[in-house]
């Protein structure tokens, strides 16, 4: 079988890293006495100046839109509670001097004339290293924090961010020149005289995460960076090779459009070390309630009484299709449930697997990435040079530790193949991506 | 906790800054002058200036001592995001958050979102379920909610975040919020007298004609059930027996009020000047309440207690 290609090769290809930390979720781990105080502004700050320290694009930050739930109750195994993403980032605009800024902001309970004017003001402020990670949502039950709670029908989402995006950028071209700007569509009406002087950079780099038709079609027609879920080397070639043929349709080059999937590092002095690690992670990402708490939301039901290390629950799971909406399962998995726990209680049944070994197994979250800091320098080397991605946007197991390794570590044996920088050559964000100038970019779509 | 009893003044001074490097040179002048409290004026239509809660986040790692208070309108947002900005404002500057309730309620101001005026009535309720809804999202976890228990993998205890359920006239926040507690518990709402929110505020801003008017009504303010009254006072040092009439309209207000903003006409000359030469007479006549010291919070500087928890309370009481 031939490896698939994109029929590109660049020998001075750039690696661009970011680092997404999401602030909730099993994949951080917060039982190591190293774990950093998860929400103290002195995390955020140690993280961002270690990043800046390896010569990072950038530093991400989640949005949270309602705390997450487990069958009704808050869930209380991961590590949970953030800033806001802009404030937060506001606050490390100051104590920082190069590294791109990245909020994840919804298009779905935000209002576009004030979100843009925050984004602008992040922007103005920390001298043009913002950035806005553009993400929808549509569901009842993160609308019950806001006073549109469900107004939007799941299909309609991506027109609203279209809309909303499209009305941003006619704000942001305003800047402060006093111009009124009038923005009138079916999902979307403003009147306003914005007010903010643009950045350096022109405005906000404009970064796209979801993976949908939609969500690729407006990563096409209004993104500067892509920030995929297509990270093994086939599905991210051919995420390139569908996302350029759809630039294309915009009137955009190739080039316009910078894409770093999510990653997952685990580091290791040896191969064998390395493999080591990860399974150490993997153990304390699905640890005994865990796994129970992942099944439950199959089942459906409180399995809490059974022994995490023994069989599958023998009963029934209760009828219906899961509902993704409560942030703790991923969209893809709206239907197909009783067929789901079918497979899964065969595969148990042929390898005898207890109910954390099985979760072990099918739950998400496998490393992406895992070998000594040259062999994933080489793996890496090879996807950007190829043109599969542009980099990567790392997502930490363990901060900071975790990171520092990748800044002490795999960042030197980059460099020393030629494939990541060894000092800034700019300062803003865009700068940093090598992306064109804005002036370049707009008008299109 | 400071003596109420004394008749000396809270500084609180408007802070401007249209770029990075006149932000930060305003903000070290205030908090090197000793104020107790940073405001940072705003409004949706506000030309050539980053909005107020980015910039006062800006300067939350680059001051110890001064509180920072943006001007937020809760007519013009959700009031989740408000909620949430304010929360982590206060946990990036160490328990120095306040917030000024804005009501910006124009025809354009409005228009921004989409949406017409709202009417006196309307404005008056949202902008009490606003302040209340915000209150109790800064409720919603309670201090010890985080518990790390790694014996048993548990992260929180979930007893102790809290939906808060709120009804309000025209809309419903389920909660919790998605950030913890505030340092403070609560953070410290400043709210204009005009808008008639003196229950829900811990400072009720006064704007009016002389200190006679501003006395009553800061009494009427401290009726209704608000800690504290700071009297509105805008100046400039253009006429030539400005800096003696500022100090005597600010002698007068040291007895009625617990504390004053200062709003100068153009900071870049009008500052300098307050700090020199009128601030030093009032610090020797004993008019001014000390200094914050690096790592008070703001409630602490104002003599406000820190709140029990609501929701920790109702718990106790059903134990």
């Amino acid at each position: 079988m031939t490896e698939p290609d994109t029929g590109l090769y660049d020998p001075h290809a750039r690696i661009h890293l970011g680092v997404f930390l999401t602030g909730v979720g099993p994949q951080l781990i917060w039982t190591d006495p190293s774990a950093a105080p998860h929400t103290a502004i002195e995390s955020f700050v140690e993280v961002a100046q270690l990043l800046e320290r390896g010569l990072f694009d950038a530093f991400f930050l989640g949005e949270g839109l309602r705390v997450r739930e487990n069958r009704g109750r808050v869930f209380d195994l991961d590590v949970a509670g953030r800033p806001d993403a802009i404030t937060q980032l506001s606050a490390l605009a100051a104590v920082t001097s190069h590294i791109g800024l990245v909020a994840t902001q919804n298009t779905t309970y935000n209002y576009p004339a004030d979100l843009a004017r925050r984004l602008a003001s992040l922007d103005l402020l920390s001298d043009g290293r913002a950035g806005w990670n553009i993400v929808t949502t549509d569901n009842a039950w993160t609308g019950e924090n806001f006073r549109h709670g469900g107004w939007l029908a799941h299909e309609r989402r991506y027109e609203r961010a279209g809309q909303f995006v499209q009305a941003a950028k006619q704000l942001w071209a305003a800047g402060d020149s006093g111009t009124a700007v009038e923005y009138r569509t079916d999902l979307v009406r403003l009147r306003t005289e914005p007010g903010v002087a643009p950045s350096r950079q022109g405005r906000p780099v404009l970064f796209q995460a979801g993976d949908s038709e939609g969500g690729r079609d407006l990563a096409a027609r209004h993104a500067d960076v892509v920030f995929s879920a297509n990270t093994q080397y086939p599905k991210a070639v051919a995420y390139k090779l569908d996302l350029v043929s759809r630039l294309a349709r915009y009137g955009r080059s190739p080039d316009s459009l910078r894409i770093l999937p999510g990653a997952s590092v685990v580091l290791g002095d040896t191969p064998e070390q390395a493999r080591e690690r990860a399974a150490w992670v993997r153990r304390e990402q699905v640890t005994g309630p865990r796994a129970i708490a992942f099944f439950e939301q199959y089942w459906g039901t409180d399995l809490s009484a059974y022994d995490p290390d023994g069989p599958l629950p023998d009963i029934e799971p209760s009828e219906g299709e899961l509902d993704p909406s409560r942030g703790t399962i991923s969209i893809e998995q709206r239907t197909g449930k009783a067929a789901q726990i079918q497979k899964w209680r065969a595969l148990a049944d042929e390898r005898g697997l207890s109910i954390r070994e099985l979760a072990l197994e099918v739950s998400p979250g496998h490393p992406a990435f895992v070998g000594t800091p040259a062999q994933i320098a080489d793996e890496w080397t090879r996807y950007v040079r190829t043109r599969a991605v542009d980099g990567f946007n790392i997502t930490p197991y363990l901060v900071p530790s975790s990171l520092a390794d990748i800044v002490d570590k795999l960042v030197p044996e980059l460099q020393d193949r030629g494939v990541y920088r060894t000092e800034y050559q700019g300062t803003t964000l865009r700068e940093h991506l090598e992306l064109p100038p804005v002036s370049e970019q707009e008008g299109i779509g | 906790m400071n003596d109420p009893s004394v008749a000396a003044l809270h500084l609180a001074l408007d802070v401007h800054g249209r770029d990075v490097h006149s932000l930060r040179a305003a903000i070290s002048a205030a908090e090197q002058a000793g104020f107790a409290l940073a405001t940072f004026s705003d409004g949706p239509l506000a030309q050539g200036v980053p909005e107020a809660g980015t910039r006062a986040a800006f300067v939350s790692r680059l001051t110890d001592r001064i509180g920072l208070a943006p001007t937020l309108h809760a007519t013009v947002t959700e009031p989740f995001h408000l909620a949430t900005q304010l929360a982590a404002l206060d946990h990036a500057s160490h328990g120095r958050a306040g917030w000024i309730v804005g009501a910006a309620n124009g025809v354009d101001e409005r228009a921004t979102i989409g949406a017409a005026p709202l009417t006196p009535e309307q404005l008056r309720e949202e902008l009490a379920d606003v302040t209340a809804v915000a209150r109790a999202l800064w409720d919603s976890w309670e201090d010890d909610a985080v518990i790390k228990d790694a014996a048993t993998g548990r992260y929180l205890d979930p007893d102790k975040v809290h939906h808060i359920d709120f009804v309000g006239e025209s809309f419903t926040v389920k909660g919790p919020l998605i950030t913890p507690r505030p340092l403070q518990g609560q953070i410290v709402v400043l709210a204009p007298d005009a808008l008639e929110l003196d229950e829900l505020a811990d400072v009720v801003l006064i704007e009016r004609a002389d200190a006679a008017a501003i006395g009553e009504r800061a009494r009427a303010a401290k009726e209704a059930g608000a800690p504290l009254a700071f009297a509105e006072v805008s100046f400039g040092f253009a006429e030539p027996d400005a800096v003696a009439k500022l100090v005597d309209l600010l002698r007068s207000l040291a007895a009625v009020v617990d504390g004053v903003r200062l709003r100068p006409a153009d900071p870049a000359t009008d500052v300098p000047v307050l700090i020199e030469q009128v601030l030093p007479v009032l610090a020797a006549e004993g008019l001014l309440r000390p200094a914050p010291r690096p790592g008070d919070t703001l409630r602490a500087t104002l003599g406000l207690p820190r709140p029990a928890n609501r929701f920790a309370r109702e718990g106790a009481v059903q134990r």
